[in-house]
Formats: structure tokens, C-alpha cells, sequence
């Protein structure tokens, strides 16, 4: 698999080009100071199969692997991390549709997403809980032909642009930690359903995070994603795939700081030289190529897996703690190479330094994930 | 025994201090940030209560104060959870350079409104084209008769907005060797060929002015040199030794604070859950954290020490300005970590520190210089 296939190289190749051509430095910095998702840019990136390439073709997708879906996020993070990051999350949760949904479910709300009409967000993790989504304290309850949802989800990513949520709820509160919940599809204009942005945000500043409050919120039967019971897990291997597409962005944005750093260097000259001729420049150049290498090989080789149908959860694990990891070390070196520039806003290094960090802490942070790699790599202990 | 020896004094000093920051800066923080400058009129108060220049003699208003009360300084505005008013920078960077360099007449004339905060001063040092490299400065000073003709623009000048006094370098085209070309001199706001340019937007240090300054045949009087034509580079190296020093008592104390922080928060247990401090790889996390920032501490003050008795410290200070600021940034990294999802909000301080600290590693000499100073000091 040491190579990407023809059509990959195209994806890539034309990923590259649209970020080139669409994404605007200046546009960028304002709508990170704005907080604000970029509306225009999408609906283009849609138009073009950007958004939802791995939906099936039925869908308005373009049927193919997370692989191709890794590339994009690679290449519009590279360009830009804030707008890579916004745009590769603008399906955010509608993963769960695809992978569980009933067939009437997606044909209903996968296009729109696929087509760029509609953002979906997901709403797991609940108030002061972070990454632990067993013993959930939001509910839905059968009445007649509609579940009934109460309580508050936070952290939820795309909320209040979306024009729908996958909300993951507990189903039979006597079921202890995690198999009484179940995942349901609740549409942003339900009654009883109301957003709360949670304000400003270090990174990933175009990406809306909100607080949902769900007060007798009904939804038809149908609405229940998948099967009843399962939602837990349901969830668990959503936060898988969300876990490559995480690493994705974070070698795109890793590359896109060392670009940056690797121009300001050869233009750059201090002590009669140009920065890049200085022995520890040269190091750091090359600490951080062998992160970035490390990182994408794992996250291929992962999404490669996953194509392959091996759903290979410590893998998306170890790419996204190595990705997230390399991003945050290459962009906090761009920042150094570029010395007081690079703490500025003009310089766009450290808008990517911020995003890394994001990065590193949503959809599972470093330590729940090696509480995951570590159990695995233990095994059963007699 | 302590390494630092307060006295009564001081301990008074410090609560007068702590209580006038938590009535008349904290509660202002947030307010300052989103306009991304503090008024004067702080400066002003901080002044009228003996808290700023410290280290100046009674004769020009100050209270002849030890470096212990920078210390003291810096510990207490880490409490107010922002790094903006930027004291130590007025009082122990710029205004040093007037209380050594300059004659009695401009002692006179500016130090009693700097200790009373009506001068807040600034250095600009840096051009566009000479960050880590003075040598490559390009601002010039031609000095005709009574009158020196300055050209040239700085940026990323801290205070640059805001500033009434500022001390500039600027070289002698005339003098081939640009270490012996350098002279410094004060430049006083609303002279007539000084113009602030943009404030720079930065990461962090919202509430704290960065500006560039330009200067077109902009003439100031000769009387307005600090010492002899041509010794800049030399007041520079002597004064920038205290500038680190400094550098690295705000990165300590900004990572005691951030610990403290990160702590409480791992200590605590919303709605009766496990406080994540109960979990092994969290508390070994806090362990280390702890560790870097008491041996940050011991550092600091064994430096403080030597320098108050005017120690030769140029190789230590150098690690010790590179080696705090990288420690800040490693424990601010990991209380962000231990503080999740919640820490990306901007409401958690944890955020605001997150871009604060970024900066420490680049000013007052990038830590890459600091390197260089020390291995050349160490004969390497």
C-alpha cells in the first residue's frame, strides 16, 4: 500500500488546488476573530464532492474510503487550519447515519450534507463529564410512535449551525454504564429544543460549539439511529472514525506550519545569514519532517485498515494522539522559527498552533485514548 | 533556610500590593483584554501607591527598594490572571536604563513621573529587519549641533501605544563597527517626526499594547542621549541581564499560578464525580508538573540572590530565562490537558495563560540566543 492509487493522487491533487485557489488568508483571520464557519467556502467545497466522500453515491457522496476523506482534511489543513478544520467537520456525526441508519434516514438527510445545504452536529458528551458518555444523564422515553428527549449535552460540535443533531441518550436507565442508550436524529427546529454557544474558543475558532438543552423534545420513532441499546458503542465507533479524520487535520496543519516556517526561514536572514543555514535550523527542520512522516504513515496505514473493513480502533487511537501531538510540536517550532512574527496574527503559525491544540484535546483526549491502546496492548491479566 | 530574605517591609509591601490588585485590576481584566489596551489612568494609581520603580531613590519619588520587591511584583500580578500592564517592563527594564545611563538633569526631569506612573515609558530595540541580530539595526542618528536627526521604524514595541517616553536605539551611520555605532536615546511622545504605527494583533497579551513606531526626521535634543555617543551596545548588554531575569520570575510565577489552577481543578469533583486527580496517570502528571515548577523556583531565587549581590550571572541567567519560559510553556500544555474540553473555552483561564506563556520563549531574547549567549560564556 506504500503509494497512493491514481485517483487518490487526483483527490489530492485537486484538494490542493481548491484550498489554493478559494481559501483567503485575510478572510481566514477574520472569521477566526469572528467565530464564524465559513459558509461560502463550504457550499463551493460541496459543490465540488469535497464534503461527504465517503457517503455511498445514492447519497450525494462520492463512495469512497476514509482514506480519500483523510487526504481532503490533510490538504485544506495544510492550506489553512482553521477553514480545513471547519470544512472536513461539516458532517460532523452524520458518520453515525452512514454507518447505522436505516436506509429511509439517509436518503432523507445525507444529500443535504453531502451537498451543502445542510451541517450536522453531534451531541454526546454531557456537562462536566468530558470524554466518559456511559451513565448518561439525558433521557428519551417511548411514548406511543415517538421517543421523548430531556436534558443537556455540551461541547457539541457545529451547534446551532446545524440543521440537524445525532444526540446519544440513555433508553433504559436500569441498564448500568453503557448499554441503555441509544442514538436518535433530532432536527434543529424540534420544539422544546434549545442552543446555547458556549463563547470564545482558544482554536478551531470557526467550528461552533454549543450547549444543547432538550426539553420534551419529540422525535417519530424512526428518528432512533441504529439499533436501541446500542448507542454507546454506536458512539464508540463513531469517535473512532472522527479519531482519523482528527489526525488528518493535524497533519495538515502540521504541514501547513512547517510550509510557513520553511519560507520564513530562507527569506530570513539574522548574523549575515539566512536562518536556514544555522546547524540548529537544519535539526529542527529535520525533527520535525520525521514527526510528520511518523504520523502520516500511521494515519494511512489506519485509514487504509478501515477501507479494508478492519475497523482498527487502537490504530485511529495511536494516529490521533501521534498527529495531534506532531501538530502542536511542528506549529509551536514554527512559531519559534519565526521569532516575534510568528506570535503575531499576521503570521498565520500561530492560529495553527492554536488549532493543534484543539486538536489534541477534542473527540477524546491523550489519556482516554491510551486508557483504550494500553487495555488493548495489556490484554487479560490472569 | 530561604533564599530570599523578605523583611516585614516587604511582607507589607506585598499585601498593600495584593489588595490593590484584586480591587483595582482584577475585576478589570476581562475588560482590558477585549480592548486589548489598559487605560492610564491604572498606571497612574499604581504609581500614586509606590508600585511601580521600585528600585528608585527617595530623591526622585521611588522608595530606593531591593530587587526583592520586583519579585514580589511579579508574583502578584500572576494572581490577577493576565500578563498585560506591563509593570516589570516600565519599571524594571526601561526605566533602569534613565536611573543608570542617564546625567542628573534627565534623572530629574522623567524619573518622578515614571515612579508616579504619569510617564509610562518603552524600549524599542527591534526593527523589522534586526530581531535576535542588533547588529543588523538600520534606525539611524545623526547628530547635528545641539540636535539629533532620527530615521528609521521599530515594531513589535511593547507599550508602543501607549508609552509617553520612549528609549531608543539608533546607530551612527558613520561608525563602520555596528557595536560601537549604537547609542540610546529618549524620544518623548507627540514629538514632532514620531508616528505609532499599527497595534499588532497577537496571539496573547490581549490587554497589552504592541505597536510600531516610525521615525522621520524626527529631532530631539543631543541632551536627550542616555550616556556617551556610541556605548548602546554596552548599556544593552549590562541592562539585559536583569531583563531575563525578570523574564524568568513572570514564567515561574505564571506556572505556580497555572499549577495552582490546574489543582484545584483536578481536586475537584462536579456533581460527586471521581476527582481526576484519583487517576494514576493524572496524579503522576501533577507530580511532574509540581517538580519542574519548585526546581523553576529554586533556580530563580538562588539567581535572584546572586544578582542582588551583584554577581557575574550572565550564563545562568541565560539558562534560566530559556529554561523557565520552556517549563511554562510544558506545564500550561499539560494543565490544558487535564482541564479537557473545558479548558478550550476562553472563559478558563487556562486558555488565556495557553497564549499568554507562547510568547515567553521569543522576547527579551529568543531562547535560541539565550543558548548562544551561554555557550559562548561557557568558552564553547
Amino acid at each position: 500500500m506504500f503509494e497512493l492509487t491514481k485517483p487518490q493522487k487526483e483527490i489530492q491533487k485537486a484538494a490542493r488546488a481548491f484550498a489554493r485557489g478559494e481559501f483567503d488568508k485575510e478572510l481566514a483571520q477574520d472569521m477566526d476573530k469572528k467565530h464564524e464557519f465559513p459558509f461560502k467556502i463550504w457550499e463551493k467545497a460541496a459543490d465540488l464532492g469535497f464534503v461527504g466522500i465517503h457517503f455511498d453515491e445514492k447519497h450525494s457522496g462520492g463512495g469512497m474510503g476514509l482514506l480519500e476523506n483523510t487526504l481532503i482534511a490533510e490538504e485544506f489543513c495544510r492550506r489553512d487550519s482553521t477553514i480545513g478544520m471547519a470544512l472536513s467537520s461539516a458532517g460532523f456525526a452524520a458518520e453515525c447515519l452512514v454507518r447505522f441508519a436505516g436506509e429511509k434516514l439517509k436518503s432523507k438527510f445525507l444529500p443535504p450534507v453531502a451537498e451543502g445545504q445542510m451541517l450536522s452536529g453531534g451531541a454526546f458528551t454531557e456537562p462536566g463529564r468530558g470524554t466518559d458518555i456511559s451513565n448518561l444523564k439525558t433521557s428519551a422515553v417511548r411514548h406511543n410512535n415517538d421517543w421523548v428527549l430531556n436534558g443537556t449535552k455540551t461541547c457539541m460540535i457545529n451547534g446551532g449551525v446545524a440543521g440537524f443533531y445525532v444526540v446519544l441518550c440513555s433508553t433504559d436507565p436500569d441498564v448500568e454504564t453503557t448499554g441503555g442508550s441509544s442514538m436518535f436524529l433530532v432536527e434543529a427546529d424540534r420544539k422544546g429544543l434549545t442552543i446555547k454557544n458556549t463563547g470564545d474558543k482558544l482554536g478551531a475558532r470557526m467550528i461552533a460549539s454549543a450547549e444543547i438543552i432538550l426539553e420534551d423534545v419529540r422525535v417519530p420513532a424512526p428518528h432512533l439511529i441504529g439499533k436501541e441499546g446500542r448507542g454507546y458503542d454506536q458512539a464508540q465507533q463513531f469517535y473512532t472514525e472522527c479519531r482519523l479524520l482528527i489526525a488528518a487535520q493535524s497533519i495538515g496543519i502540521a504541514l501547513g506550519a512547517f510550509d510557513r516556517a520553511l519560507e520564513y526561514v530562507k527569506g530570513r536572514e539574522q548574523f549575515g545569514k539566512k536562518i536556514a543555514q544555522f546547524q540548529i535550523t537544519r535539526h529542527k527542520f529535520a525533527d520535525m519532517v520525521t514527526k510528520i512522516e511518523m504520523a502520516r504513515l500511521l494515519t494511512y496505514k489506519t485509514a487504509w485498515d478501515f477501507d479494508k473493513g478492519r475497523k482498527n480502533a487502537n490504530g485511529a487511537a495511536m494516529a490521533k494522539i501521534i498527529s495531534a501531538r506532531c501538530a502542536l510540536e511542528v506549529a509551536d517550532e514554527a512559531i519559534q522559527l519565526h521569532g516575534g512574527y510568528g506570535y503575531m496574527t499576521e503570521y498565520d503559525v500561530e492560529r495553527f498552533y492554536r488549532d493543534a491544540k484543539i486538536a489534541e484535546l477534542y473527540c477524546g483526549n491523550k489519556e482516554a485514548l491510551k486508557d483504550i491502546i494500553g487495555k488493548a496492548a495489556i490484554g487479560k491479566i490472569r | 533556610m530561604e533564599i530570599l530574605q523578605f523583611t516585614e517591609k516587604h511582607h507589607d509591601f506585598r499585601k498593600r500590593l495584593r489588595a490593590f490588585l484584586a480591587e483595582k485590576v482584577t475585576p478589570y481584566v476581562d475588560q482590558w483584554e477585549k480592548e486589548k489596551i489598559e487605560p492610564k489612568q491604572i498606571w497612574r494609581e499604581m504609581g500614586q501607591n509606590g508600585f511601580l520603580c521600585t528600585e528608585i531613590d527617595p530623591e526622585y519619588g521611588g522608595i530606593g527598594g531591593d530587587f526583592l520587591y520586583t519579585v514580589i511584583i511579579g508574583e502578584e500580578m500572576a494572581e490577577t490572571n493576565h500578563t498585560g500592564l506591563a509593570v516589570a517592563l516600565h519599571s524594571d527594564v526601561v526605566v533602569p536604563y534613565i536611573n543608570s545611563f542617564g546625567n542628573a538633569g534627565q534623572k530629574k526631569k522623567y524619573l518622578p513621573g515614571c515612579v508616579s506612573g504619569d510617564i509610562i515609558t518603552a524600549v524599542a530595540m527591534t526593527e523589522p529587519g534586526a530581531g535576535s541580530d542588533l547588529a543588523g539595526m538600520t534606525t539611524t542618528a545623526v547628530e547635528e549641533g545641539d540636535e539629533v536627526v532620527i530615521n528609521g521604524s521599530k515594531t513589535f514595541i511593547s507599550n508602543g501605544i501607549i508609552s509617553d517616553l520612549v528609549v531608543i536605539t539608533a546607530m551612527d551611520p558613520a561608525v563602520e563597527n555596528p557595536y560601537q555605532a549604537i547609542s540610546l536615546y529618549l524620544v518623548e511622545d507627540g514629538t514632532k517626526g514620531f508616528e505609532r504605527g499599527r497595534h499588532l494583533e497577537k496571539m496573547g497579551w490581549w490587554s497589552q499594547d504592541t505597536a510600531e513606531l516610525f521615525f522621520t526626521k524626527c529631532r530631539i535634543p543631543v541632551a536627550n542621549r542616555l550616556g556617551d555617543k556610541g556605548t548602546g551596545f554596552l548599556m544593552l548588554m549590562q541592562k539585559l541581564q536583569q531583563e531575563r531575569l525578570v523574564t524568568a520570575v513572570g514564567a515561574v510565577t505564571a506556572a505556580e499560578k497555572i499549577l495552582e489552577w490546574t489543582i484545584e481543578h483536578c481536586k475537584s469533583s462536579p456533581g460527586g464525580a471521581k476527582p481526576i486527580s484519583k487517576y494514576q496517570a493524572n496524579r503522576f502528571t501533577l507530580v511532574e508538573m509540581a517538580t519542574e515548577v519548585k526546581i523553576g523556583r529554586t533556580f530563580l531565587e538562588k539567581l535572584v540572590a546572586d544578582h542582588m549581590e551583584g554577581k557575574d550571572i550572565i550564563i545562568e541567567t541565560s539558562m534560566a530565562k530559556y529554561w523557565t519560559t520552556e517549563m511554562v510553556k510544558r506545564t500550561t500544555d499539560k494543565a490544558l490537558d487535564l482541564f479537557g474540553d473545558a479548558g478550550i473555552l476562553e472563559t478558563c483561564p487556562i486558555a488565556r495563560a495557553f497564549r499568554d506563556v507562547r510568547v515567553m520563549s521569543i522576547f527579551a531574547g529568543t531562547n535560541e540566543i539565550m543558548k548562544s549567549i551561554a555557550g559562548k560564556f561557557m568558552g564553547l
